[in-house]
């Protein structure tokens, strides 16, 4: 078998993986964009640049508009709470590293639409929250803490951190705990360590946890129609309608197109962040 | 217990809520809608051909001149636990036909399957009244035979006049009902009886309500209230119906397709919107929730069933459809899901007991021809309603 042979038996799976299951339905959502909907759904194959003009409309960037304000502020949230979780860990007894990541990946092992009903039912009028405090006296009207945007926030922090304090546990595992040591005998406070030395290089844990946080929070349809009850709706929602109750595909496509190139970007912006930091980690390797 | 779970979580026809389970991200609902591989379980595309050409070696000719007796195999896809369990092989064992169920999440589920596969796939599905149309009108639902479906005879007359298939000529109604007002007679102050009652809600209710999300039924009351038809697609009537949501949204709690019983149970909500089979799940729970049609009227939803043109063995699936037609079949139907079926000599033989309990089990299918307007298909305005419902739904 010759090298070339070898190698296309070895990427045969990989590769026919990516074509079938990325490749190829992109290019569907693709050309489905610069089509037309049928009167009774379907795609009639008419060149049109129509759902292109559509998607611009101010309603639909005003519902993009909050979609990433949501995703930002979920981003933000998470970092927050994932560094310090991730750091804690990242800096315990060797043993006690793999059971601590075990208990921030247990969640993932329950189905996320079953973690969101739980929220449900702890942050409801008369849930787990509002009625113990409510009998106790400490408030005397139940919290409105359920379908807002407080609870989309909740709900969507809650279901990604892992994916936050992953990448960020293995960039911060990874630090050479003596460079802290040499800032610190050379003077340096433990804030100035921290954001002059910790932080740059941990920036591509920093990068990629808010990549992997971002992303799928601002094209998650679930939390806010559950958490949010309906009533202020993300892009993931719109797609999602556009497909299942306008069935309105070519719209679809073009929308779901659009935050697909969005969030090719934001990969690229992270890619560069990567490359950037390279030859630091090579000096500190 | 395995029952009542399963009524509770059986994705019931005319609902699009497609959460559930769509646990996917954009690139992945991408990937399903265009990519979908065809039907989920196509046996052997092609059917054996009927009897009168290759009689089975086992058979004597004995019956030349006679139709010949429907067999072999047909596909059926249908929503999970919409059918009582002994439905098929009950069937199978009466008629030989070998029956495979496929199960679909929502109609356009099964829609993107059918168009996957160009109309191909399946027998017989199950989909709401307003997908039969367009099934109907893109060609794909087969014309039925009714010599082969003497227990249409069952059918109340009205289940025979639904603007969206007069006649049945190209779908057959399985379950049938209409959308009201759920609400706690034990926390109401009142007697609610109008859709006024959820749009403008007093004090009381403020925040204590909510409304189905999906958009035929979200428009439903505001519509009903202004006395337009809720298939409308003039713009102006639209924008009008957004104007009075838009107000009623400031004392919604939520838009609610799959837990407003569940609110109402718990107390976090006092009326809601609901399909009458979901209000029963409710019913079933606490037998202070109530259920009526408010006076302005409302919605007269059907699931039924089709035959697809390209169906190899239309002779088995209109077998199948009689059978489901036959009054203990339905019988046992609405006695699984809490719906009515349009079949009164089968409602006739209901469980009384379930009647009173479920006070809407016992509408007949005259008051609901008087309350109902059917759903139809949209067509070309179906995105302007989106646009709509994006408008009142977007932002807080």
């Amino acid at each position: 078998m010759s090298r070339l042979a070898r190698r296309l038996v070895l990427l045969g799976p990989g590769l026919g993986w990516w074509l079938v299951f990325l490749a190829l339905p992109l290019m569907v959502v693709l050309a489905y964009s610069f089509f037309r909907r049928g009167t009774y759904g379907g795609v009639v194959f008419d060149f049109t640049l129509d759902n292109y003009v559509r998607a611009l409309d101010p309603l639909y960037l005003g519902v993009l508009g909050f979609s990433l304000r949501i995703a930002v502020i979920t981003t933000a949230v998470a970092l927050l709470i994932g560094y310090p979780a991730a750091y804690f860990i990242a800096t315990r007894p060797r043993r006690w590293r793999t059971p601590l990541l075990v208990l921030i990946i247990l969640p993932f092992w329950t189905s996320f639409l079953i973690r969101t009903y739980a929220w449900m039912v702890l942050l409801n009028r008369e849930g787990l929250i509002n009625r113990p405090l409510l009998a106790l006296g400490i408030i005397d009207e139940p919290l409105p803490l359920l379908y807002n945007e407080f609870a989309i926030v909740i709900g969507l922090v809650y279901g990604y951190l892992p994916l936050m304090i992953l990448p960020l546990y293995a960039a911060i595992e990874r630090l050479n705990p003596e460079l802290r040591e040499a800032a610190t005998n050379l003077g340096a406070r433990p804030i100035k360590v921290f954001f002059t030395v910790t932080v740059p290089l941990t920036l591509t844990g920093i990068a990629a946890g808010c990549i992997f946080v971002f992303v799928p929070s601002l094209g998650n349809f679930i939390v806010p129609d559950l958490l949010g009850g309906g009533r202020s709706i993300m892009v993931g929602n719109l797609i999602q309608s556009q497909f299942l109750k306008a069935r309105d595909w070519p719209f679809g496509a073009t929308l779901a197109l659009a935050l697909i190139t969005l969030m090719m970007v934001l990969l690229v912006v992270q890619a560069r962040i990567i490359n950037r930091d390279r030859p630091v980690s090579a000096d500190a390797g | 217990m395995a029952e009542t779970e399963a009524r509770r979580t059986r994705a019931g026809g005319m609902r699009a809520w497609a959460t559930v389970g769509a646990a996917a991200l954009l690139v992945a609902a991408a990937c399903t809608t265009a990519a979908t591989p065809g039907p989920t379980g196509t046996p052997q595309a092609t059917t054996p051909p009927p009897a009168a050409t290759t009689p089975p070696a086992e058979t004597p000719a004995a019956t030349p001149a006679e139709t010949p007796k429907p067999s072999g195999k047909i596909v059926i896809s249908n929503w999970d636990l919409y059918m009582p369990e002994d439905l098929i092989p009950n069937f199978t064992a009466e008629t030989g036909i070998e029956v495979e169920l496929a199960l679909h999440t929502t109609n356009e589920d099964i829609m993107g399957k059918i168009e996957a596969a160009n109309g191909g796939g399946f027998d017989i599905v199950f989909v709401s009244a307003p997908f039969a149309e367009a099934l109907a009108k893109r060609g794909w639902a087969a014309k039925l035979d009714k010599r082969q479906l003497p227990n249409a005879a069952n059918l109340a007359p009205e289940a025979d006049r639904l603007e969206y298939d007069p006649g049945n000529q190209y779908s057959i109604p399985y379950t049938w009902g209409t959308t009201g007002l759920c609400y706690r007679s034990d926390l109401v102050s009142f007697t609610p009886d109008s859709w006024n009652d959820l749009l403008t809600p007093r004090d009381e209710l403020k925040g204590k309500i909510t409304m189905l999300g999906t958009d035929r039924w979200l428009m439903l009351p505001a519509l009903k209230v202004l006395g337009y038809s809720i298939n409308t697609t003039d713009p102006a009537e639209l924008e009008a119906a957004k104007q009075l949501l838009l107000e009623t949204k400031k004392s919604l709690l939520a838009y609610d397709d799959i837990t407003f019983y569940a609110k109402l149970v718990s107390g976090e909500a006092y009326l809601v919107e609901a399909w009458d089979g979901w209000c029963n799940y409710g019913i079933a729970e606490n037998p202070d929730i109530k259920w009526v049609v408010p006076k302005e009227g409302s919605d007269l939803w059907s699931d039924t069933m089709v035959i697809l043109e390209s169906s190899q063995n239309k002779p088995a699936a209109h077998a199948f459809l009689d059978y489901v037609l036959r009054p203990l079949t339905g019988k046992a139907v609405a006695e699984l899901v809490y719906y009515k079926v349009p079949n009164p000599n089968a409602m006739r033989l209901v469980d009384p007991a379930l009647l009173e309990q479920f006070s809407n089990l016992a509408m007949t299918a005259d008051e609901l021809s008087k309350f109902g307007q059917p759903e139809r298909d949209l067509g070309d305005a179906a995105p302007l309603w989106a646009r709509i419902v994006a408008e009142i739904t977007a932002g807080g």
